[in-house]
Formats: structure tokens, sequence, C-alpha cells
């Protein structure tokens, strides 16, 4: 592509970038050029670039108002395709070579936007007029409407991509965090550096120094920037100390934890797959917030042209970028700091048309050639696309392409409120000053503190570091701030321009006017809360940084009163919004939550079986053989041969608890209903756990492997939660009982080998000493083994399956082999491995409960367990399971459900009705839980909870799904499709 | 004043000089039939449909700082009547079918944006749960649909279905769901009261009971005594400060939840989804800012603000199904205090000191229960009987052991 | 939030699982004449003071100690740290 670049129109000698590094950009598809140090705003400046988007509701033309975060006005996407970036304010984006940046927020060029004809509706699209319009015909809303106004809602748009780029985490601590490297920042830094503790200094700028860069001040003799590169320097030789250009600390958190963003690689033209940046998490013990200020607008008609800008900004696009932002520049400024605008412009040889103060009295400064206008305002400005006159409130038309305007400086104090601090008011300075509720740790200096001048800046800043020292017991160093000028800061309230006629604005980002704050007044609505939800006033992308001073103040003067009697209004974390992808880091797509493998799970898949999430778990699902026709053929051929023959599951996911102790019997017989003292060693029970509300918690069994020595397993989903509860049991409830607990669920391998070969398969693994036949190890019994010569292991004679069954577990590192050797040996007996389709098929045939039966609202009543909760003694739950409405004559119970006619295939989540009953909440009388498909009977089968189920064995009733059609026969049966006896596990 | 776009209108052409303040600042009287406590988009509601329906207008609304300054104006805006349970489903329509007409009823556009709410499934576990809760709401009048992953996947192109660590199979949908403006609906409620001669009290602070012998006769305040036969509490996440006061202990602990919305961002997402394997949901608003929220920060507490984890939990639910959002940025995080009961369901009920009231319990249902809130709650105490949809929301439920539990997580307010 | 734990020092909150009111400690004797309100009362009727809280937590990725911990639910400042087994032995509770 040919570089068409066009000459930098606007760009002046001098200011800190890199001449000898051009860089290339587009915006809006043209081409210009930059130089490395370049902002994309001060490169568009440089090349006289004014108009570069258009505000949120009229589409007005807007321009660049600052150089720094607090941009409402110059949001620009930038990047291409998947990595496009909306909403990036051009004040702060870091040029590259190669950088496309484009407008937002119009249909049809820049230049002429349709939408724009919002502006000239204007009249009646005052604040809140939305609320009194757009209800009648009722449908309208939504149908015309609501969608009309969506459409051009927004400003930049997503790409609809994932976002390609990868975003790290990183955690890091220190004795003094240091926020901003403004004068303030870097004299705090140095200090505490200097006496030796860890300090991080941080500061949102690539190029560190604040209003250093941008002034020209002296300090110790030497420019203020290289004033500042000297002590940057300094600072990065030190060991103690981590200097972080580019990165925002966005938010403050309880106990001095701070949350951080650095922008790692978003300056670079290839990022590489190096991660574009970084979500830091500071854990500080003291932190200093030298954040600087915000320069405040003044509203006055048409404010909001294209080449308004904030007095200090342009300072910053002359010194610091060498970019002149007009050649023919008035100044509006209604305090002294303003007036170095019109000197230092005056010295670039631009020419300083006018300067206009409200003040009465001298002007503060000399500056040649001007026209100086004491006790006089802009009310008015011309140029629709670009300004080029401005209108006195005397009457007087000045021609300019460029006004600069200042209102004073606010600090810049938003970290203070993130924990609910209100500032306060100081009048000599007009503006709110960090006050009470600040952080505890946190200290503030410099013009974040309201020390508006660079010498008080540089002294506060050592001095809030020797305080932090002092706090931490750390050494103080007695060392005297540089020498520097102290420049004049005299400021007079003033916040708008009463003789303007024209719309004068407030909150430029979301185009709300002076008018729109007296209209909020005249309807009611004088807090600051409802000013702000009513008009919109500073809920912008800059949330209001620049607006909610001058909003407070006219919403004051409509009330009467004063700024600080009318309120304030405090911040919210992020400071600069925070991209989600970085606040996410690593955790997307597969990496968003760890996977937890199963000691089989290497052979599973060499089996090609398929997987499944439970939890976190990935557990095999079936493993399909060829010559499976779906995967149900495959479920079906595993239950029926683990019932004909043996199958084999791995069950390591369910949690397993070792308890040990003197104690541990009496411990498992407060935690379980049922009682659990008078277990034998070498045998196994099944126990129900209840909540202290007497609802089911969990289930499982428990093994005696010892007198003192137990060993509990619980359902996979709720081995944490089992665990937990346990512990505060032993350490809250019964402190001085003899018991511990260890999760041993990651310790073990287990699988369970069921089917009526199960015993002559186990018979070849599990060493001969261990005597294998009924009455050896019989129907519960539980050992402590050695399998395949020596290796030590645990079986347990229990059964989920209803056959003759056992679980067998060894140490982890021999699950993989043992599911090897498991394998090898069931071969003569056709051993097929199963997973937790043929394990909840099994489960379900023979009625047993699983998670969709312990919802965590079902009773031990409800599951047809009451009769186990043991009234002889205490147990979690027991007292308050004896509550009335837990224990109703037509509470819901566990049972069996059949379809009348055997073809139909029963559904989780339907719900029955009597016979004849209508479909509705009042007539519900249960739901089913869970279905199968039956291979030993042929035909689906359901369990589920129904009103008096029980009793009603036999009794024919619907299932009804109205939300997919269906109504349906079904028969109540046993939940015990298969065996109900019992006998085969037996045998 | 009545609202239209000839008002709109003519005042446009007056330079809009002719608006009336949308509700009076007046002095609280002495004497009221009916307190309430906290105006709040409930207290509010309350007060409206006092006045309307049951014709008791001799009403004060106390607060102690600005209208609507508590949850109604720090929530996601959300809509939904897709409850599981006979003691919510009811009465959650019920509420979906008075914002349906809430607008015309209450003159006021609070831009009711019915545009569907999905809840993503990504097991067979949790589809079975859905299609039981689905033919539950079917049952109680609501609507609801089942949507495959291809169904979705319509609706929804922009989800990661495959990729995801959870893949997902489907979700429930109900497409009567949406969001509501949520500042509208506090000022729409209080200029309807206001109208009808409510009187709403601001910076006016409720300090103590006037109790005798049982009988509640009154409240102290910030601004002197003020008597009622009637005193109805309806202070959200302060329940359990202001219950204190009048003696009485709630089964109600107070949590922080947090939300987010992103900068604006051209529409993208038609309704609300809300992720099935962590905690994420979002919405669009009108504006164009991503709303999201997810889970509690789970301690107790009542300041109005939450930690990193629960920050950066959400969004990594959020890019886990929706990775194209990681470009959008975080703009705003607030935190509001929830009244999380001890089964996640409210109450809406007499205290045992009569002609008092409670009316709390939301948890981080309060919004979308605005309009039926108010409506039983002004029928309890207008009748001294409960609404038929609200009446499973009493005090005395955990001792009978009638818990509303939707979740199944039992006593533990943190999570519900 | 950091927790100063008796045993390992500061650690940050996220470590931990939150329960609730301290006072769930102070299970009721379940042969009491009013168990079941004495019960009711424990489990559903907790502390939720606008103030200092006492308050039990979990150091689930941690040492499995469950801590009382004494913090303000307006501040969140936490003032002490202790383990509940020592709190509850000095309620009186032992086996």
């Amino acid at each position: 592509m040919s570089n068409t670049a066009s000459r930098q129109s606007h760009r002046l000698s001098g200011g800190l970038v890199d001449r000898n590094a051009p860089l290339d950009f587009t915006f809006n598809g043209s081409h210009y050029q930059g130089f490395e140090g370049d902002t994309v705003a001060s490169a568009l400046v440089a090349n006289g670039v004014k108009l570069v988007g258009r505000s949120f509701k009229y589409h007005r033309p807007r321009g660049i108002l600052t150089a720094g975060s607090e941009e409402p006005n110059a949001l620009l996407t930038i990047g291409r395709g998947a990595y496009a970036e909306p909403n990036t304010r051009a004040t702060v984006a870091e040029l590259y070579n190669g950088l496309a940046a484009s407008s937002q927020n119009h249909r049809g060029p820049l230049g002429f936007d349709f939408m724009a004809v919002n502006d000239f509706f204007s009249p009646f699209l005052s604040a809140g007029f939305y609320y009194k319009t757009f209800m009648w015909p009722r449908a309208f809303w939504e149908k015309v409407y609501e969608p009309l106004i969506r459409k051009s809602a927004g400003l930049g748009a997503l790409s609809g991509e994932p976002d390609p780029s990868t975003y790290d985490k990183g955690f890091l601590h220190c004795d003094v965090l240091v926020i901003g490297a403004g004068p303030a920042g870097l004299m705090a830094a140095k200090t505490a550096a200097l006496s030796g503790a860890r300090v991080i200094l941080a500061d949102e700028d690539f190029r560190l120094g604040g209003r250093l860069n941008s002034e020209t001040y002296e300090i110790d003799g030497m420019p203020g920037s290289e004033w500042a590169q000297s002590i940057v320097q300094e600072l990065s030789e030190m060991d103690n100390v981590r200097v972080m250009p580019r990165t925002t600390v966005y938010g403050s958190y309880d106990h001095g934890i701070y949350g951080a963003l650095e922008r790692a690689r978003d300056h670079l033209s290839d990022q590489g797959d190096k991660p574009r940046q970084i979500l830091w998490r500071i854990y500080s013990k003291r932190a200093i917030l030298c954040a600087g200020a915000i320069e405040r607008p003044i509203a006055f008609g048409d404010n909001d042209r294209p080449g308004i800008m904030m007095a200090g900004a342009v300072r910053s696009y002359v010194n610091r970028w060498g970019a002149a932002p007009g050649k023919r520049v008035a100044i509006f400024t209604s305090n002294d700091d303003g007036w170095r605008t019109a000197a230092d412009l005056s010295a670039k040889g631009i020419e300083v048309a006018a300067v206009i103060d409200p003040r009465t009295g001298n002007a503060p400064y000399q500056i040649p050639n001007t026209q100086i206008f004491m006790g006089d305002a802009v009310a008015g400005t011309y140029g629709r696309k670009g300004i080029t006159q401005i209108a006195l409130a005397s009457g007087r038309e000045i021609p300019v392409d460029c006004l600069a305007v200042s209102g004073g400086w606010s600090p810049n104090l938003q970290l203070t409120c993130h924990q609910r601090g209100r500032p306060a008011w100081r009048e000599d300075i007009a503006a709110f000053v960090p006050d009470q509720g600040i952080p505890v740790g946190m200290s503030v200096a410099g013009a974040a503190n309201g020390e508006l001048s660079l010498k008080s800046a540089l002294t506060e800043g050592l001095n809030k570091a020797n305080a932090a020292l002092k706090d931490l017991g750390m050494k103080t160093a007695p060392q005297a701030a540089p020498k520097s000028d102290d420049e004049k800061i005299a400021a007079t309230p003033f916040f708008y321009v009463k003789e303007s006629k024209a719309r004068a604005w407030v909150d430029q980002q979301n185009d709300v006017t002076v008018k729109d704050v007296k209209l909020a007044h005249q309807e009611g609505f004088r807090s600051v809360e409802h000013l702000k939800r009513y008009t919109t006033l500073g809920m912008a992308t800059d949330q209001g940084k620049t607006a909610n001073v001058v909003g407070l103040a006219i919403m004051a003067n409509a009330r009467g009163q004063s700024i600080p009697e009318t309120g304030t209004t405090i911040f919210r974390p992020p400071y600069t919004p925070v991209p989600i992808g970085a606040l996410a880091g690593r955790a997307r797509g597969k990496d968003f939550r760890p996977y937890r493998l199963t000691p089989s799970h290497s052979w599973a898949e060499e089996q090609g079986a398929t997987f499944v999430e439970v939890g976190m778990w990935m557990r095999a699902q079936y493993f399909p053989k060829p010559g499976d026709k779906s995967w149900r053929d495959t479920v079906n051929r595993e239950v029926e041969t683990t019932r004909n023959s043996v199958g084999i599951c791995d069950v390591t996911t369910l949690g397993k608890i070792d308890i040990q102790g003197r104690d541990a019997a009496e411990f498992l017989n407060r935690v379980y209903i049922n009682g659990f003292a008078k277990l034998a060693v070498g045998k196994t029970r099944y126990g129900m756990m209840l909540r202290e509300d007497g609802i089911a918690m969990d289930d499982g069994t428990t093994a005696r492997l010892g007198e003192t020595h137990y060993v509990m397993t619980t359902t996979t989903a709720n081995a944490g939660p089992v665990f937990r509860h346990l512990e505060f049991c032993r350490q809250c409830l019964w402190p001085d009982l003899d018991v511990h607990l260890i999760s041993t669920t990651d310790g073990w391998a287990q699988f369970a080998v069921a089917g009526p070969n199960s015993r002559k398969l186990l018979q070849k693994v599990v060493d001969t000493d261990t005597d294998l036949s009924n009455e050896g190890f019989p129907f519960m019994a539980c050992s402590e083994i050695t399998v395949c010569g020596g290796t030590p292991g645990r079986l347990f004679r229990i059964s989920f399956s209803g056959e003759l069954a056992y679980e067998i577990a060894v140490p982890a590192r021999y699950g993989d082999a043992l599911i090897r050797a498991l394998i090898k040996a069931g071969e003569e007996f056709g051993v097929t491995p199963y997973g937790t389709e043929a394990l909840g098929v099994m489960r379900i045939e023979k009625g047993h409960a699983a998670g969709a039966e312990l919802p965590g609202t079902t009773t031990a009543q409800n599951l047809g367990m009451g009769g186990m909760i043991s009234k002889k003694k205490d147990c979690i739950g027991n007292t308050l399971s004896e509550r009335p409405d837990l224990n109703r004559d037509d509470g819901l119970r566990l049972v069996g459900f059949r379809p009348v006619d055997r073809s139909q295939h029963l559904k989780a989540g339907w719900h029955f009705l009597s016979k004849g009953s209508p479909c509705d909440m009042a007539h519900d009388e249960g739901w089913m839980t869970s279905v199968a498909f039956s291979p030993s009977l042929d035909h689906s089968i359901g369990l589920g909870f129904i009103t008096r189920g029980s009793d009603r064995m036999g009794e024919i009733v619907r299932a009804v799904s109205p939300a997919t059609n269906v109504d349906i026969e079904v028969e109540i049966v046993s939940p015990h499709f298969i065996d109900p006896e019992g006998e085969r596990l037996r045998v | 004043m009545h609202y239209s776009v000839f008002k709109i209108i003519s005042e446009g052409l007056k330079g809009n000089t002719g608006w009336k303040p949308q509700w009076r600042d007046p002095e609280p009287r002495k004497e009221y039939d009916v307190v309430i406590v906290g105006a709040g988009g409930h207290g509010l509601a309350t007060a409206y449909y006092l006045a309307k329906e049951f014709g008791i207008r001799n009403v004060a609304v106390l607060e102690k700082g600005w209208l609507g300054s508590g949850n109604i104006g720090r929530n996601t805006t959300i809509i939904r009547s897709n409850y599981l349970l006979p003691g919510n489903e009811p009465f959650y329509e019920f509420s979906m079918k008075l914002w349906e007409g809430l607008e015309q009823d209450f003159n006021y556009n609070a831009m009711v944006s019915q545009r569907g709410i999905i809840n993503l499934y990504h097991n067979d576990g949790q589809q079975a749960a859905y299609l039981r809760r689905a033919n539950a709401m079917r049952m109680a009048g609501a609507d609801s649909v089942m949507l495959d992953r291809d169904e979705l996947q319509k609706l929804c192109p922009f989800l990661d279905y495959d990729n995801a660590r959870f893949p997902i199979k489907g979700g429930i949908m109900q497409p009567r769901g949406g969001t509501v403006r949520h500042d509208a609906v506090a000022w729409g409620y209080a200029r309807g009261a206001d109208e009808r001669g409510v009187d709403i009290v601001q910076n006016c602070e409720v300090t103590g009971f006037q109790i005798k012998n049982g009988v509640c006769t009154g409240v102290e305040t910030s601004r002197g005594p003020i008597k009622a036969k009637k005193v109805a509490v309806c202070v959200a996440g302060s329940s359990s400060r202001v219950m204190e006061k009048a003696g009485i202990r709630l089964p109600i602990e107070s949590h922080v939840l947090q939300a987010f919305v992103s900068e604006g961002l051209k529409p993208t997402i038609p309704g609300v989804v809300t992720f099935g394997a962590g905690h994420f949901y979002v919405s669009q608003s009108d504006k164009g800012g991503l709303v999201f929220g997810g889970d509690l920060d789970g301690y107790n507490t009542y300041a109005q603000r939450g930690g990193l984890p629960v920050v950066e939990d959400v969004c990594e639910g959020g890019m886990a199904i929706m990775p194209m959002i990681g470009r959008a940025r975080l703009l705003r995080s607030w935190g509001g205090i929830m009244d999380m009961s001890m089964d996640g369901s409210p109450f809406i009920d007499h205290t045992p000191v009569d002609g008092l009231y409670f009316n709390g319990g939301w948890c981080y249902g309060g919004f979308k229960a605005t309009p039926a809130s108010g409506y039983c709650y002004a029928h309890l105490i207008a009748k001294d009987e409960p609404h038929e949809v609200a009446a499973a929301y009493r005090l005395d439920r955990f001792r009978r052991g009638a818990m509303i539990d939707e979740k199944g997580m039992g006593a533990q307010p943190n999570l519900h | 939030m950091i927790i100063d734990h008796p045993l390992l020092g500061p650690r940050d909150s996220a470590e931990f699982v939150y329960l609730g009111d301290a006072c769930l400690i102070e299970r009721p004797d379940w042969q009491d004449e009013n168990a079941l309100d004495a019960f009711h009362d424990y489990l559903y009727l907790r502390d939720n003071p606008a103030g200092e809280h006492r308050e039990l937590w979990f150091h689930e990725q941690g040492d499995r100690s469950w801590l009382v911990v004494t913090r303000n639910t307006l501040t969140h400042e936490i003032t002490k740290v202790e383990l509940a087994r020592d709190v509850a032995r000095a309620l009186g509770r032992s086996k």
C-alpha cells in the first residue's frame, strides 16, 4: 500500500517525541504520520485533525477536550477485525506503527452524520423526556420505539469475534504503593525507597512525570521532565522498587488491596503471543495517592465545538508533544493557572488572540501582543465542525481556531471514594478534596490532596512518605524537597456563563446541558443522585470526571445553596474502565475451571470412552464399541454385561473421608441419622446425613477398618461440603471428641466391580490370603487387603448396581495399573467397563437415590427413610426434622413409575397429576426426578416424588409436561425395579 | 400533570418551562393512617397501591435518604417469573402481569422491555431441573420454552457452544422476561402516589417505634414523632437494623451483591442470558451498556461495596460463554445490600407487634417483585389478611418447616 | 480482605469459606423441653448487626481450621481472629 501520510501541519519544534521514529497510522481510513512518544490524540492534533467523534444523544461534532484519561469526547475504535477495541480514549492510546483508528457513533461519514438530526429536535429531547412518552399504544414501546432507540444506542461496536488476545494476572506485595508519578509521587517514592521500604510506583502514563512533562517548570535547575526522568532512572536501579508505567491503579479494596491494570503490550504493533495486559492485585501496607488533578471546564453557549480544549491540555500538546491545537488561540480562564497557557503558547510563537478572565482586577501574567479581557466571559461560539469564532458576554466577537478553557483544577480523588469516602469542599481552590472515609492505610499528597502548586506537591510527597514510613516503624530519611518554582494558583469559583444564549454543555459525552440540570431541579430531582440519574450526568465512560462539579454547582445555584450543602458525588471502581478480558485473565474457554481426571482416565481414553463433566471431574460416560448403533446401544450392552457377567466402573470421584480417633464411632453416630455405634470392625454401613434443618444432605457408606479407623464415602458433588460440615461439627460443636478427619478422595483410586462374576474376577487380582467366599467376605464386609502380589488396597463388598459387587481401592498411583489388571483378569468373563450412564441406569433400576433425589429440599421421610432416624440419640438435623410441615400425611414419597404404554419414553422434569385433575399448580402432585431405559425390563422407567406415593402403588396417574406438550399415563410402582428382595447382592 | 407526546411537544415549544415537580416535598404531619418506612421501590409501590386500589390515602412514606436510594436503583433491572415452587411462582407471575400494564397504569414510561430471559444448561441434570421448572411455570400460567442447542444458537449466535469448559447444551427461556428502567419505577410510583395524596418525606430517618402493650402506634423520626394506625416497614438491606428497634429478630442476613456495567456498545445481546455453570448473567441496556452480575461476595456486610475476587469471578463467567466481550470494558461497579433470608424467599407479613407489618427478605429478587410486593403488602395492610399469591411469605414458616427453598441450600443465606 | 490466621498469619479471604454468625457454635441440647424452639432460634434467628460481628470462616484452601473472626460489617475492619475450637471450649463445649 502506498503511504500517503500527510504533512504534520500542526507539529511544532521541541517536545518529548522522537522525531527519528516516525509512525504511520490511519484515522477513518486516511493516512497520517506521528512520532514515537505520541498518543493518538497528540498525533491527530499534530495533523490538524479537530473533528474526531459524535456525541451520544444529539450526535454533535466533537473534538479532543483533554490530554488525559478523563477524556469524554475523543473515543475511537482502535485496531482491526477481532482486535478492534471500541471506546478507546485517543488521549491515552499510545501511537504505534500501523495503528488503525476510526470514529464512532455516526451514520454516514463523520463529517455528515445522518443522526445529527436529533440535534434539531433537542427541545423535545430534554432530560428525562423518554419517561413521559412512548407509552401509547402499549405494544409500540417494544415493537417500534425501543428497537429504534436501541439501534442508535451505544458508542463503539464489539467485533463480535472472540477476543484473540491473552491476559495475565499477578499478585504483588509492597510496603508502600505510590499511585501516580508526578512531582508528589516521584518525591514520595524516592523518599520511601531510600529508607529501604519495598516500593511500587505505578502510573497510567507511558512516560512518568505527570504534569512535569507538560509544563515548563524547573526543578533543581533542570527542566521538570528531565528531573522526573532522573528520579525514575534512580528508582529503576533500586532492588526494592518496582516502577510500573502504563499501569492504572483502578480500584481500592479492603485491607490495603489495590487492583491495577498494566497495559503491557497495547503500544506495540506486534504483541506476539505474549499477554496484552496484566491484571495485578497489589497488597500494600501503605498507599500514597498522588494522582494529580483534573482541570474543569466552564459551561457556556456551544462550549462543545471541536477546537475547544482544556487549557492544561493545550499546554500538554504544545509542550510535551510539540503539537499545536490551533494557530490562533483564545484562552478563557477563571484562575491564574490558565494564564500559563497563554504564556507557553506565546513562547512557542503561537498567536494568542485573547485572554478572557471573569475575575476583575489585574492580569496575573503579562502576555505580549494579546487582548486581555478581565471581568468578561465567553458566552458563545461559532463553527459547526470546528470553532471559528468566539463571542464574549460583552458582545465582542473574536475569530479563533482554538479556545483553551480553564475553570480551575479538581483533585483527582476517585480512589479515596472507593470505600465510601466523602470529599469535602475547599472554597479557596473551589474544589472537593479528600476528607472522611479515605481507605485505611491510604494518604493523599500533592494536587490530589488540593496542594496545587509544584513546590507544595513536592513537599507533601516527601512528608506523606515519611509519615507512612514512621507508621510502619521504618526509618525516615531526613531530606529536603528539591528547589522548584512556586507558581500562582489563585482561583475563583466560576462554573457557567449566565449570559450564554445557546445550549451550554455540562457533560459532553452524555449531552447533558445546563438547561437539563435546571429542568431536573424544576421537576423535583434535586438530590445529587436524582440529578445524576434523571439527566445521566456523570454516567458516561468518563464517570463525569470533568462534568460533575460543574453540574453540582448549577444545581446548588438553582437550590439557592452552597455546593457543599447540595452534596457531593462519589466515585465507584474502576477509576478508568477495565477490559472484561483482563479481569477474566486466563480463565477462558477450556481453562475456565480446572479439570480433575480419575486415575483410569488415560486408559479410558485409550478405550475410546466418551467423557462427561461431573462438577470438576471428567468421568467416562460410556465406552462405545464397533458395532454399537447408538449411545443407548452401548449403555444397554454395558448394563446387560454387568448384570449377566461382570462390569467395572471408576468410582474414584466419590468423596472419601478418613476418620480416626477414639471417639470416631460416637462422632459418626451424631452426624448420621442412623446408628453407627455398633458397627463391627470389618463391616460397612449405609448412612444418611441431614443438614441441621432436617433436610437430607448426603448419603453414602462408611466402613470400619479398625477399632478407631473409619472410611466414609460421600457423593461426588458433596465431597467438599460434607467434609467442611464434618470439620464444623468436630471443631465447633464437639471440640473435645477425639476424632480426626482427612479427605482422601484424591489419594485412592477406587473401582466398582459388579456382576455375578465379580468374585471370580477379583479372586484373580486380590492376593489369595483374603478369603472372598460369601462366608469369608459377606455382603457389607470390608477389609484392608493386598492385590497383585503385595500392593496395599482396600476392599468393600457394597453394591450400587444391585448385583454381587465390590469396590476395590488402591493408592491413586496404582490406579492405572489396577484398571488394566482388572480388565485383563476379566477377559475370560467378557468383562465390560461401564460409565456414568450405565451406572445411572442400574441405580435407577434399583431405586437408589442420587443427586436428583437429593436436591436439598427432600427429607428422609420423602426418600422413604424416615424410619432410619434413630430417636434414641442426638444427631445433626434430628430435632428440626420433626417440624410439622416436614411430616405431613400428604407428603411426597419417592416411588417408581412406568409408562402404561410401555413403548413410551419417560423424561425427568415431568410433573404428576391425578387423573381428571386440571393441569395447574394447585393440582400438581410431584415430579419425575430420574429416568432410564431399562434393558433388563425392556422399557422406560422412572423415579419421582409424588404425594402419598407409597400408599398409591398400582395407581395410574398422568405425567405431564406442558412446556413440551406431553400428557401420558404412568403407573406408580415400587422404586425397586430389579431384584426387590436384594437376593443378588448376597450370593 | 398528565404526560403525553403532545405535552412534550407543547413544552418543547415553550422552552420546557411548564414542567411541574414530579412529587411534592411535604413536611411530615403529626399523624397518618399508614406510615410506610422506606421509600424504595417496594415502599413507594405499597403507597401507590394503598391509595389507588385500597382507597387509603392518608399515608406517609418516610425515607432516610432520597427516594429510590436503595436497591431499586442498584440492580440489574431484570424482570422474570421463572420460579419453581408453588410458594413463589404465582406471586412472581402476578408481578409480571402488573409490569405488563404498569406504564399505562401510572402514566410513566419505565421502559418495560420483554426481550426474553434465557438460562443456559450444560448437562442432563440441569436440563431435567429446568424442564421441571418450565412445567411449573406453565402450570402457574406463565410462559416458558425449552430450547435445544440449535434453537438457542439461532437466538444467541455469539455464545461459545463447544469450546467452553462446560459446553452449552440448551436453555430454558421465558419470552416475557426482560428488563425495566429501574429508577423510573421508583419515580413512576412516587409520582403516582404523590398525585393521590401520599406524603413522601425524604431525609426523614425512623429512629424508633412507639410500642405500648404490644401495639405499635407510631414512629420516632429525625423530624419528630409521627403517629400512625399502622406502620409498615419495607427497608430491604436495613431490615434487621430497623426491626431491631421494635425488638424483633429476623431470619435475615445482610449481604452485598455487586453489579457491573460496561461502556456503551452497539447492541449485540438481545435479552438476558444466564450462565448455568458459573456466576454470570448479562443484558444490554437501551444505552448500550452491558449490565451484568454474578454471585454475592458471601459475608455479612452493610458496606455498599465488594471485593476483587467476585469481580474477577463474574468476568471469568462472562468470558467462558461470550469470549467476544473481552475487549469491552467494565465501566462501573456498585454494591447493593441484600436482605438475604434463610430460605431465599421473602416475607410479607404481620409481626408479633399489633399494627406493625414487615416486608423484606427479598434477597436479590426484589426488583422484579416490586409491583406485586407493593400490591400484596397494600392488601395485607388494608385488609389484614394476606393476598392469595403471597400467602406463603410468613415469618413463622421456619417454625413450621414450610421453607420455600428454590435452590435447596438450606439455612445458609449466602448460598441462595 | 485479609484474615490474620492465628496459626498461619495473614491470608487472603478468598482462601476461606464463610458460614456466618459464630452463635452457630452454641448448638442447643436436643433433650431440652423447648428443643424445637431453641433449634429454630439457633438456626434461623442469627445476629445481623451493622457493626462488630463475630462470624465463622473455614480455611478450606488452607489448614481447614474453623476460625471465629470479629469483623465490622460497616468498615470490614477485622479486630480479632480466634480458632473456633478455642472459642467453643471457652463456651463450655466439650464432647
